[in-house]
C-alpha cells in the first residue's frame, strides 16, 4: 500500500493508530488519582511529541543516513519559526502560508550552511554546523533584533498589518493562529467515567503533518536515494571510484533534514505563536541528536520514540518535586521518608537532566542502537522462551509415544 | 594509438622525485602490467591516472580526452574503473545493494535526486545486479553484509563492481596482495576470464611475478619513478637490465 511493502505499511499503519489515540493512549489515569501527574495526554505536551518526532525524523536522514553528525540543526528549527511568526504578523493568521514559509526558508539557509560545511566530514563538520548555528543564535539575540526582536522573542502584537486577516479581533485581543477558521487551540473534552480525554486540533493538525513526514522518510530510505545516502555512510572512497559525486547526495540529505527542522520550527509557532533565540541554542541541537542516538539512529521509528521518551521525561519528571516526594512515602516511618526523599531529590525536579543523564549512558552502553535494539531484544527473547516452551512440550510429550 | 596514453609524467613530493618522464601507451583490449621494485612509483601513477593526485608535469590522455583536472567519479565516468590493494566496498550494505550501486552510477550518472521511487521497483537495475552476481558466482551470497565475506569474496564482489559499470579501462592496484594461494590463482582466471570475454582493457600493477607472467601479454617495467622498458613478457623474462633492476642478482 502507498508504494510501501507489506512490513513499512504496517508499521506506518500502528504509528498512525498510536498517534491518533494518542489522547487515550497519554492518558491512562484517572483525573482525581495519585497517578495523574504521569498523564501526558494534554495538548501541549502531545504537540511537542509529534513537533520534536518531525524534528528528529528529518535529522535522522542526516545522521542515520548519511552519518554526517550536525550539531546546528536547532539553527533551522529556529528560522523556521521566525519565518512562521513573521507570517502570522504580516499576511493572516493561517497556519498553512507560515509553515510552508518557514519549510523554503529554512531549506535555503540549510543550503547555505550545507554548502560550507559539508566541504569537511567528520567532527570538522559537527565543528562547522555547530559554529554556524551559534552565530545564529547570537545574530538573532544581538544584531537582528529589528526582525528577531532579541531577547524578548518575537511575539505578534495588535499593531502587526496582517493584510489577510484582521491587526485586533472584535474584542481588541490579538487574532489566534488557524487552519482556515479552525482554531489550533479549541480542544474538545471527552469525560468518561473518572477520566477525561482533550482533542485538540493544533495536536491533530501536526499529528498529521508528522504522519506524512514519516511516510515520506520511509520513501526516502527505501529509495535509490536513501540507498546512495547509505552508501555514502559506509565508504565515501569507494563511491567516488563508482562515478558517483558524494557532495550533491550529502548535500540534498542535508537540505531535506533542515527542511524538516524548519518545518518542526513552523508548526512550534502556529500552536503557541512566539519565536525566541533559544530555540537556536547548541543545547536544542544537542537534543535532537540525543533523541535520535536514544531512539535508534539510522532507524525509521528510532527517532520518534526518543524524541516522545525524551520529552515525556523532560515535562513529568520536572514536575515531581519534594512534596510530591513525601505524600507517595508518607507510608515510611518519618526519619526515613525523609533520607528516602534526600536520596531521590537530585533526580526530579529541575534535576530531571540527571536521569535522563543516566538514562542516556545506560541505552549508549548497553543498546547501541537505542529503544529500537531494546524492543527487537526482547521481541527476540520472547520468541526464543517460545520456541523453548514449544520444544519443552514436545520433548514431554516424546516419551509418552 | 593506445587507449591510455601517458606522456612524459612527472609528479614530485617535497624533495622526492617521485615519477619524472613517465611515457606508456596502454593498447586497447590487452593486459598490460606495470611492475617494479617497492618505492618505484607504481602506486603514484596509478593515483596520476584515476584523479587522486594531479601530476606536475606532461599529460594523460584516455580515449582522446585528457583526465589532468578531473575528479575521480568524473574519471570513472568517462570508462576507468579501479580495484583497491584492499578491497574498497560498502560493507554496511548487503552484496545486492553493492552490486546495484554501480548500476546505478551507470544509468543516473554522478548524481540523481531519486528519493521518492522504491529501489525494489528498479527492475533493469535489480535483474542487471543479480546477473552480474551470479556471473561472480556469488549469487547465494546476495544478502549477507559485504563486510561479513572472507578477503577472496570481497575481491571479488570489487570486481564484479567494477564490471558492471561496463568500463572500458579496468585498473587493479595489486589485486592478490596479501591473499593465499588458491585465492590468488582463483583471481588470475577471473581476470583470465574477464579479458577472454569482454571487451575491455586491463592495467595491472603487481608484485607478483607469477600473477604477471599469467595474465600480461605487455609489460612495462618501473623503476625509481621513470620506465625501464616496455616490453612482451618473454622479452621481459630474458633482459638484463631488469633482472638487475627488480629481480636482482639471485634471480
Amino acid at each position: 500500500m502507498f508504494g510501501l511493502d507489506k512490513k513499512d505499511t504496517s508499521m506506518l499503519i500502528i504509528v498512525a493508530i498510536l498517534t491518533l489515540f494518542a489522547p487515550f493512549i497519554l492518558n491512562p489515569f484517572p483525573t482525581e488519582s495519585a497517578m495523574a501527574q504521569f498523564n501526558a495526554g494534554y495538548p501541549d505536551l502531545m504537540q511537542r511529541f509529534v513537533i520534536f518526532g518531525i524534528f528528529a525524523i528529518g535529522f535522522n536522514i542526516l545522521f542515520g543516513l548519511t552519518g554526517y553528525l550536525s550539531f546546528g540543526h536547532a539553527a533551522f528549527l529556529g528560522v523556521g519559526s521566525y519565518s512562521a511568526v513573521w507570517m502570522f504578523k504580516l499576511i493572516g493568521m493561517n497556519v498553512i502560508p507560515a509553515i510552508m514559509l518557514s519549510v523554503i526558508v529554512a531549506g535555503l539557509f540549510a543550503l547555505l550552511i550545507g554548502f560550507v560545511s559539508l566541504r569537511r566530514s567528520g567532527i570538522y563538520f559537527s565543528i562547522l554546523t555547530l559554529a554556524f548555528a551559534q552565530m545564529s543564535f547570537n545574530l538573532a539575540y544581538s544584531v537582528l533584533t529589528p526582525i528577531t526582536n532579541g531577547e524578548t522573542g518575537l511575539q505578534l502584537t495588535l499593531e502587526d498589518p496582517r493584510v489577510l486577516g484582521v491587526s485586533a479581533t472584535a474584542d481588541g485581543s490579538i487574532p489566534v493562529t488557524n487552519l482556515f477558521g479552525l482554531e489550533m487551540r479549541s480542544t474538545f473534552e471527552l469525560a468518561l467515567g473518572p477520566w477525561a480525554f482533550q482533542f485538540n486540533a493544533g495536536y491533530y493538525l501536526c499529528a498529521l503533518i508528522m504522519l506524512a513526514a514519516f511516510y515520506l522518510a520511509i520513501r526516502i530510505f527505501r529509495s535509490p536515494f536513501g540507498m546512495m545516502l547509505r552508501a555514502v555512510k559506509s565508504n565515501q572512497q569507494r563511491m567516488n571510484y563508482t562515478g558517483l559525486n558524494t557532495r550533491p547526495y550529502t548535500l540534498a540529505a542535508f537540505v531535506i533534514s533542515g527542511m524538516y527542522a524548519g518545518l518542526a520550527g513552523g508548526l512550534m509557532a502556529s500552536m503557541d505563536p512566539l519565536a525566541g533565540a533559544e530555540r537556536m541554542q547548541w543545547t536544542a541541537s544537542g537534543e535532537v541528536v540525543l533523541m535520535t542516538i536514544l531512539g535508534g539512529a539510522g532507524t525509521l521509528i528510532g527517532p520518534v520514540l526518543g524524541a516522545g521518551f525524551i520529552k515525556y521525561f523532560e515535562n513529568i519528571f520536572s514536575k515531581i518535586n519534594d512534596n510530591v516526594l513525601h505524600t507517595w512515602f508518607s507510608f515510611l516511618p518519618d526519619g526515613m521518608e525523609d533520607a528516602v526523599v534526600f536520596i531521590i531529590h537530585p533526580f526530579i525536579g529541575k534535576g530531571w537532566h540527571l536521569t535522563l543523564g543516566i538514562l542516556f549512558m545506560l541505552v549508549v552502553i548497553f543498546l547501541p542502537g537505542g529503544l529500537v535494539e531494546g524492543g527487537q531484544r526482547i521481541k527476540g527473547w520472547l520468541s526464543r522462551r517460545k520456541a523453548k516452551d514449544s520444544g519443552k512440550a514436545a520433548g514431554e510429550t516424546n516419551p509418552a509415544e | 594509438m593506445g587507449i591510455l596514453e601517458v606522456k612524459d609524467v612527472g609528479k614530485r613530493f617535497g624533495g622526492l622525485q617521485a615519477l619524472s618522464n613517465v611515457n606508456l601507451s596502454v593498447q586497447e583490449n590487452s593486459v598490460h602490467a606495470i611492475i617494479g621494485p617497492n618505492g618505484a612509483g607504481k602506486s603514484t601513477l596509478l593515483n596520476c591516472l584515476v584523479g587522486k593526485l594531479i601530476p606536475d608535469t606532461g599529460s594523460v590522455m584516455f580515449d582522446g580526452q585528457s583526465v589532468l583536472g578531473r575528479a575521480p567519479y568524473e574519471i570513472n565516468q568517462m570508462g576507468i574503473s579501479r580495484v583497491f590493494q584492499t578491497p574498497e566496498i560498502f560493507g554496511d550494505l548487503t552484496v545486492l545493494e553493492n552490486m546495484m550501486i554501480p548500476c546505478f552510477a551507470k544509468r543516473d550518472g554522478a548524481f540523481e535526486l531519486n528519493a521518492l521511487s522504491a529501489v525494489l521497483r528498479q527492475k533493469d537495475i535489480l535483474q542487471k545486479a543479480e546477473h552480474m552476481l551470479e556471473e561472480m558466482n556469488m549469487a547465494d551470497k546476495r544478502h549477507m553484509h559485504a563486510a561479513a565475506m572472507s578477503r577472496g569474496d570481497k575481491r571479488r564482489l570489487e570486481i564484479g563492481m567494477c564490471l558492471s559499470q561496463e568500463p572500458r579501462l579496468l585498473l587493479l592496484d595489486e589485486p592478490t596482495a596479501g591473499m593465499a594461494r588458491a585465492d590468488t590463482n582463483n583471481t588470475i582466471d577471473l581476470l583470465k576470464q574477464i579479458s577472454d570475454e569482454r571487451d575491455i582493457t586491463i592495467a595491472i600493477i603487481e608484485h607478483d611475478m607469477h600473477v604477471v607472467f599469467s595474465l600480461a601479454n605487455r609489460i612495462t617495467v618501473l623503476a625509481q619513478g621513470t620506465p625501464l622498458v616496455e616490453d612482451d613478457p618473454q622479452n621481459i623474462r630474458g633482459n638484463p637490465k631488469v633482472r638487475e633492476a627488480y629481480l636482482g642478482e639471485s634471480a
